[in-house]
């Protein structure tokens, strides 16, 4: 009864731990371990414009949309004095700033910060046949002529859509004749957009920036996007080169002007850009907010940094804490204590291991036969203890010192231990060693430094603090191991060797 | 190999420590009854109430002024024993067996000064033997004589007998005799060795000593341990089954001590007995256990539990009725 109790707790305890790190993992994309980044752009469009006489001005930016590979978690609209509105539809999402009364140059600013994300669908643009466009001569012939031209040269439709981008590169006379002096890269695409459409295939010119790092006054490319009856393809209008770069943002899924403005004169859109490497950590935790902000109003990671740094600590100790029941009840060394080995790990981690195991035996050998000496001048309990930390404290002063002088710094670090914990270690070891003898003194000693050790080893693989900070709830998972280990009622691995005799037999 | 091992102690019956923790310490001995054990006073008390003979208590010394009492405590005797209520496995015990010129003999062969038992008592009262560290009594005993029994096989030292009762019924038993090397303790962490005895009969069995070894010479004296007749052996078990009722403890390590003159007394009681008693007998508990957990379902006397275990203990603790 009380063992299926149990069991119903572990079971529900695991459960609860993986499935809430299974949703932080799979659906939140918390990274699963530290070190990996994620690209992250800032985008700032400056709309500059002028108004010679007092009066209103509207400003219409078309803002990026469901851009394919990027994700917008923050978006920064500056323009002193101008009111905003945003309105949007399945295609296109615009930003209208407008003022009743404004007067010279103005500049209005929009800033988004965006990060490689998984590619949402594309918008649900029209994929049925375009009509054939209906042109007057001499316009209709020399369009036949590039499409007959350009279906010559193609076997399929993504072949005739890179053809007809190359087609209209051309400066021969037929291209020339569309082009007149319109301006150039967007008459280019239209004039491919015009021989796709006589071919019936459902084409869209759309802007796309080209994000890179550090970089400003970069242009709007435009991009031809055609569907195949499948999916849409993407193409460079320049050079017909298929496919979309990874760092290429889709700005505008149509050809119009992203800025248009009413009652002022237009000085022009500018985009400028910064590439940062974020962690991935930061993002998945800024994506999770985005979409779950419940969720992250109760994490770890909201608390602030200092902390976070106590609490990467703090999460080592159940971890220290299984590694004892499983070194105790599993394998059975004996230690100091129950959880000094934890304490002494912790000490480690300042002093690393080597270091730390050293000064821990020089401290603790000295202290040893100060307290034999002290025996021998018969004091009282509490008084002796209180002599041993003073010893214990002149100690790590005269080890740092010494350390100091011979140029190690590592020796600075044994204040870190703590030096009760040394005290009591000190005073424990010499009772054992009064009342069973040195060899039990020192096994013990051994046993609580191998624990520490160990302990100390798991502590300060970065993937598990990492993993524990990040996936508190995976310690769920290691109480329903500890209260599992709590039941534990076979034989403990050192406890083989001691009933050795008694296995031969099996009578 | 270590599943193997396993599984071979498994069929041996031997019981782990976490097994004991759990299935009889946790199971059976109820926590609100450790004082009785913990404290060798409270249990000195009961016994006599329960008719249990013990080693008569001199005098106790419960704060450190009172320790100028010794001398008075111990007026009409040469020799007696210091013990810690609450020390555990023997820890902060002194033997003294005569004194001479104001100095203390201990039973090990040194001559204390006065001043140095007097740190040893005060140590003691602070706490350093205690479980805990808490402040404790010093009890003043009758110091054994021992039955010279195990004389022959033991190097100076109390030899004691300690029988593990298992529900009221005393289910293995050995004698743990004192080397050179355990400094005259009975206690085997620190080298005494241990020899475990028949229920039925109550006779020795071949001792284990350091390292398991199985050795039927005691390491110092060279006498044969195995096949040595403990006198009073029923009363002894019964003494032990007495026990389960003093400390309502089902899962209990006695220690008793065979005196030359007033025959079997009982030192201390343990709620948690070590396993090393499986060694001794080259055998494992669970087995007994499994043979005596029908008998426990019926209340007996502790006489009728004796009488039981030691039939039990004529068939080997094998199922004498399948037979």
């Amino acid at each position: 009864m009380k063992l299926r109790h149990l069991l119903f707790l572990v079971l529900g305890l695991a459960a609860l731990g993986t499935g809430l790190f299974l949703f932080k993992w799979h659906v939140l994309g918390f990274p699963l371990d530290a070190n990996r980044d994620a690209d992250t752009w800032t985008v700032e469009a400056r709309v500059a414009l002028a108004r010679a006489t007092p009066g209103p001005v509207k400003a219409t930016l078309q803002l990026p949309t469901a851009p394919p590979g990027f994700l917008i978690f923050d978006e920064q609209f500056i323009s002193r004095g101008y009111g905003l509105t945003m309105d949007s539809d399945s295609v296109a999402r615009r930003a209208t700033w407008a003022v009743r009364r404004a007067q010279g140059d103005e500049a209005l600013y929009y800033r988004a910060t965006l990060f490689r994300g998984p590619a949402p669908a594309e918008p649900a643009l029209s994929t049925a046949f375009p009509r054939v466009p209906e042109l007057d001569e001499p316009y209709r012939s020399a369009l036949q002529e590039l499409v007959g031209r350009v279906r010559q040269e193609s076997a399929d439709i993504a072949t005739f859509a890179a053809g007809t981008m190359r087609a209209v590169q051309g400066s021969e006379s037929t291209v020339r004749l569309f082009l007149g002096n319109r301006p150039e890269p967007l008459a280019r695409a239209e004039l491919a957009i015009q021989v796709l459409h006589s071919a019936r295939i459902p084409s869209q010119v759309i802007q796309a920036l080209r994000l890179g790092d550090d970089r400003r006054d970069v242009p709007l490319e435009y991009w031809i996007m055609v569907h195949n009856g499948e999916q849409w393809l993407y193409f460079d209008s320049r050079d017909g080169s298929r496919g979309l770069p990874g760092n290429l943002l889709i700005w505008s899924w149509n050809a119009d002007p992203v800025i248009q403005i009413e009652g002022a004169r237009e000085l022009g859109v500018s985009f400028s850009m910064r590439y940062t490497i974020e962690d991935a950590l930061r993002v998945a935790e800024l994506r999770a907010e985005l979409k779950h902000p419940r969720v992250m109003e109760f994490s770890l990671l909201d608390l602030p940094l200092q902390t976070q740094s106590l609490f990467s600590i703090l999460l080592m100790v159940p971890l220290g804490a299984f590694l004892v029941v499983i070194l105790r009840n599993v394998v059975g060394i004996s230690t100091f204590g129950t959880f000094m080995p934890v304490l002494v790990a912790m000490a480690f981690r300042e002093t690393k291991l080597l270091t730390g195991l050293v000064l821990f035996l020089v401290i603790v050998s000295v202290g040893l036969s100060i307290r034999f000496y002290l025996e021998r001048l018969r004091l009282l309990l509490v008084p002796r203890l209180a002599a041993i930390l003073t010893v214990v404290v002149m100690l790590m002063g005269v080890v740092s010192v010494m350390s100091h002088r011979l140029g190690v710094e590592v020796g600075l670090s044994v204040a870190l231990f703590p030096m009760v914990i040394i005290a009591m270690t000190i005073e424990r070891m010499s009772i054992i060693w009064e009342e069973r003898g040195p060899g039990e003194a020192i096994k013990e000693g051994v046993g609580t430094l191998i624990a520490a050790a160990v302990i100390y080893a798991v502590m300060i693989m970065p993937q598990v603090r990492y993993f524990v900070l990040v996936f508190p709830e995976i310690l769920l998972v290691l109480l329903a191991a500890i209260l599992l280990l709590g039941r534990y009622t076979g034989y403990r691995i050192t406890e083989l060797v001691r009933f050795r005799a008694l296995a031969g037999g099996g009578k | 190999m270590i599943w193997r091992r396993r599984r071979a102690l498994n069929a041996a019956g031997v019981m782990g420590i976490n097994r004991r923790n759990s299935e009889f310490i946790m199971a059976l001995n109820p926590r609100r009854n450790y004082p009785i054990v913990d404290n060798k006073l409270l249990t000195k008390e009961l016994a006599i109430q329960h008719g249990v003979p013990v080693p008569a208590l001199y005098g106790t010394i419960a704060t450190p002024h009172e320790i100028r009492l010794l001398p008075t405590i111990v007026a009409d005797t040469p020799d007696f024993v210091l013990k810690p209520a609450h020390g555990s496995q023997g820890d902060g015990i002194v033997v003294i067996v005569e004194r001479r010129k104001g100095r203390y003999r201990t039973s090990g062969g040194r001559l204390l000064d006065p001043d140095v038992l007097d740190h040893h008592l005060t140590n003691a009262l602070s706490g350093q033997f205690s479980l805990g560290g808490l402040p404790d009594k010093v009890m003043v005993e009758y110091r054994v004589r021992f039955d010279p029994i195990f004389d022959e096989v033991s190097f100076q030292g109390v030899p004691d007998i300690r029988v593990i009762v298992y529900r009221g019924f005393p289910m293995m038993c050995m004698v743990r005799l004192p080397t050179r090397q355990s400094d005259g303790k009975a206690n085997l962490h620190q080298g005494a060795v241990g020899a475990g005895i028949d229920i039925a009969t109550g006779r020795t069995l071949p001792a284990v000593g350091v390292g398991n070894i199985v050795l039927d010479e005691h390491p110092d004296t060279g006498a044969t341990i195995s096949g040595r007749l403990i006198p009073d052996w029923k009363q002894v078990l019964q003494m032990a089954a007495r026990c389960y009722e003093l400390s309502g403890l089902g899962y209990l390590g006695v220690d008793i001590v065979l005196d030359a003159e007033r025959g079997p007394l009982l030192l201390e009681l343990n709620a948690r007995p070590g396993l090393n008693v499986q060694i001794a007998n080259q055998d494992g508990l669970r087995r007994r256990v499994k043979m005596l957990d029908p008998l426990a379902e019926r209340s007996h006397t502790p006489e009728e539990r004796v009488a039981l275990a030691r039939d039990l203990a004529r068939h080997g603790f094998r199922d004498a009725r399948a037979a």
